[in-house]
């Protein structure tokens, strides 16, 4: 049996897997973009170590036949682009770190 | 007298309909482990009970050639029968005529007959085995569809309405079995989704297959769109004739009535649960030690189950179940398990079954997913189908009854008609351990040895309150009672409230919190 702990007492009892899979939550870092709808990077107009105003164009994620323009969420320098043009990114997938 | 040559003309054109998709297309269903919709029929019908309508309707189509194509029943079989004696409307899709697809004169025929049912009252029985839309016949086809869920929805809360998934069942077509009562899905046989893998595949680039995306076991597992799972179509019409054997014919209707008899000797209602609160057991031998003969036919029994709904007879009439099960996630209330037991309330307060509840929880889930998932909203569902249905409403508290939790599952604050409690059941606000690291937070905290003061300030809490007594002095327990009580408790409340008429306020309809 596993446990489960509720108003601070522990109960014997089965998990589901829904429950065991389930992500525990992150507040959300604003220098990590990532993708907010899974598509293909179709172009990228900035390079690691450019520094950026916020609302700077950073790349093209097509997604369900629309081209999505993914700006810079804020001000700073761009410290690694984790995808290149061409490939496929799911939901959420890491697309630019700042610094 | 028909002529002679009249009645060889009948019996031709029977034979001739009869052939389906033709010995190529039955082949082709035959390898793909299905049987044909005929023969589906036959084996959920009682033995030559079956009635066929429309077996000679042709399609209109005109464009792409279809002028010159016969489709025999234009893909789908209507007709009457009888299960278990009581009669029915049954529409079965034949995968072997162009694939089962939609056309105008199809969902012409399974209109038809979805009128017949919800005029003449009786159940309505869809055996799914389509490829979707036919795409030649554009808009009508969407139509029929359209003209489909309407009359689901006019027929929802007056027929039972079963939908059976015995092939794809895909894109818009789907929404007729959402729109039913109760889904029956068979292993690596049925597949539902809106969008398939192919699309999925060229849009988002998720690489699934049909059954991972949409199969049976996901269905019945992780969605909670199907309520009854079976390994193959024979299991699957045995379940059906099962279900149907505990439902009215309509909501103006009571179920058959069965044989009485006394639960089985193996389970021991004095035995099943253990004393100590944080033990689980499984609730289900709770309920077959209630229950005649000990009957008990579970609906969505893989999905969320640590709630535990379905029926059973107590003195030969149906009743239904709704109990919080302790061997699940300790058996407490979240989005999905919200969601199960409040649709299935609403089912029996729809078809006048009495609900009988069983009450064993912690409270509800803890945790970010379940906030932003709505659990507030999908909660609310509970309260509202309880303090909503009018039927007789008769609560048993096991153990413990926590919290919101408690008000939830059919208290007295909700109008349960009756509520009985086990002598070891504890009515409050939170669990002993809470609530006395709460109440006596600053002794705990200034004591010499914390962890001793904690368990003492937890025995004094539980000495005090953890017992049905304090909600006895209010009334809000009616009857504390002794386990073996229970089944003799419930006998006679259903039979002094099989009587009962509430007024509610007049109005359109409620705005349950969908």
């Amino acid at each position: 049996m596993e446990q489960l702990e509720i108003g601070n007492a522990i109960y014997q009892t089965r998990l589901t897997s829904k429950f065991k899979n389930r992500k525990n939550w992150q507040r959300p870092d604003v220098r990590m973009v990532d993708a907010v709808i899974p598509g293909t990077i179709r172009k990228i107009m900035v390079k690691e170590g450019d520094v950026v105003t916020q609302g700077t164009p950073m790349l093209i994620l097509e997604a369900m036949k629309m081209r999505n323009e993914i700006i810079a969420p804020i001000e700073g320098t761009i410290k690694k682009i984790h995808v290149s043009v061409g490939i496929q990114v799911p939901k959420g997938h890491l697309l630019i770190e700042f610094a | 007298m028909a002529s002679t040559k009249k009645v060889q003309e009948l019996k031709k054109r029977r034979e001739e309909a009869q052939q389906g998709g033709g010995e190529k297309a039955i082949q082709k269903q035959v390898a793909m482990g299905k049987m044909t919709a005929r023969e589906r029929i036959i084996k959920l019908l009682d033995e030559g009970s079956f009635n066929e309508y429309d077996m000679f309707v042709e399609h209109e189509a005109r464009d792409f050639g279809m002028d010159r194509k016969k489709l025999h029943g234009d893909g789908v079989i209507v007709g009457t029968g009888n299960i278990g004696g009581r009669p029915v409307c049954i529409f079965a899709q034949d995968f072997t005529v162009a694939g089962g697809s939609l056309g105008f004169m199809h969902a012409r025929k399974i209109t038809k007959i979805m009128d017949h049912s919800l005029k003449m009252k009786m159940p309505l029985i869809g055996i799914n085995d389509s490829g979707g839309a036919r795409i030649q016949e554009g808009v009508n086809s969407l139509a029929g569809y359209g003209e489909i869920f309407f009359r689901n929805t006019l027929a929802s809360g007056v027929i039972p309405q079963i939908s059976v998934i015995l092939g794809p069942c895909a894109g818009g077509a789907v929404y007729s079995p959402a729109l039913t009562d109760f889904v029956f899905v068979v292993d690596k046989i049925s597949k539902m989704f809106i969008t398939g893998p192919e699309v999925i595949k060229t849009v988002l680039g998720e690489d699934i297959t049909m059954e991972e995306l949409g199969g049976a076991r996901v269905h019945s597992e992780v969605t909670g769109n199907a309520h009854f799972f079976s390994e193959t179509e024979d299991e699957c019409f045995g379940q059906i004739k099962s279900l149907l054997g505990y439902l009215p014919r309509s909501n103006t209707d009571v179920p058959a009535r069965k044989e009485i008899k006394e639960p089985l000797k193996k389970y021991d209602i004095a035995k099943v649960v253990p004393a100590e609160k944080k033990q689980p057991y499984d609730v289900r031998n709770v309920i077959r030690s209630i229950t005649d003969g000990s009957d008990f036919i579970e609906v969505q029994e893989m999905w969320a189950a640590n709630i535990v709904i379905g029926f059973g007879t107590l003195n030969g009439s149906t009743v239904g179940f709704v109990a919080n099960q302790p061997l699940v996630l300790a058996g407490v209330l979240d989005v999905d398990s919200s969601d199960k037991a409040g649709r299935f309330i609403r089912y029996c307060d729809a078809f006048n079954i009495p609900i009988v509840t069983l009450v064993d929880l912690p409270g509800y889930l803890p945790g970010v997913d379940q906030e932003h998932a709505g659990v507030i909203r999908h909660g609310a569902k509970v309260l509202y189908a309880y303090s909503e249905a009018t039927v007789p409403k008769i609560t048993v508290i096991l153990r413990k009854a926590y919290g919101g939790g408690y008000i939830a599952m059919n208290s007295r604050h909700l109008r349960a008609d009756f509520v009985f409690a086990w002598p070891d059941a504890e009515v409050a606000v939170m669990g002993p351990e809470g609530a006395a690291n709460i109440i006596f937070r600053k002794e705990i905290a200034t004591a010499e040895d914390p962890e001793k003061m904690r368990e003492q300030k937890v025995q004094e809490y539980k000495e005090k309150f953890a017992n049905p007594y304090v909600a006895a002095a209010k009334g809000y327990i009616d009857s504390v009672i002794e386990p073996w009580e229970t089944r003799k408790s419930l006998l006679h409340a259903l039979e002094v409230s099989g009587e009962k008429s509430v007024g509610m306020p007049a109005k359109k309809h409620g705005i349950p919190p969908f």
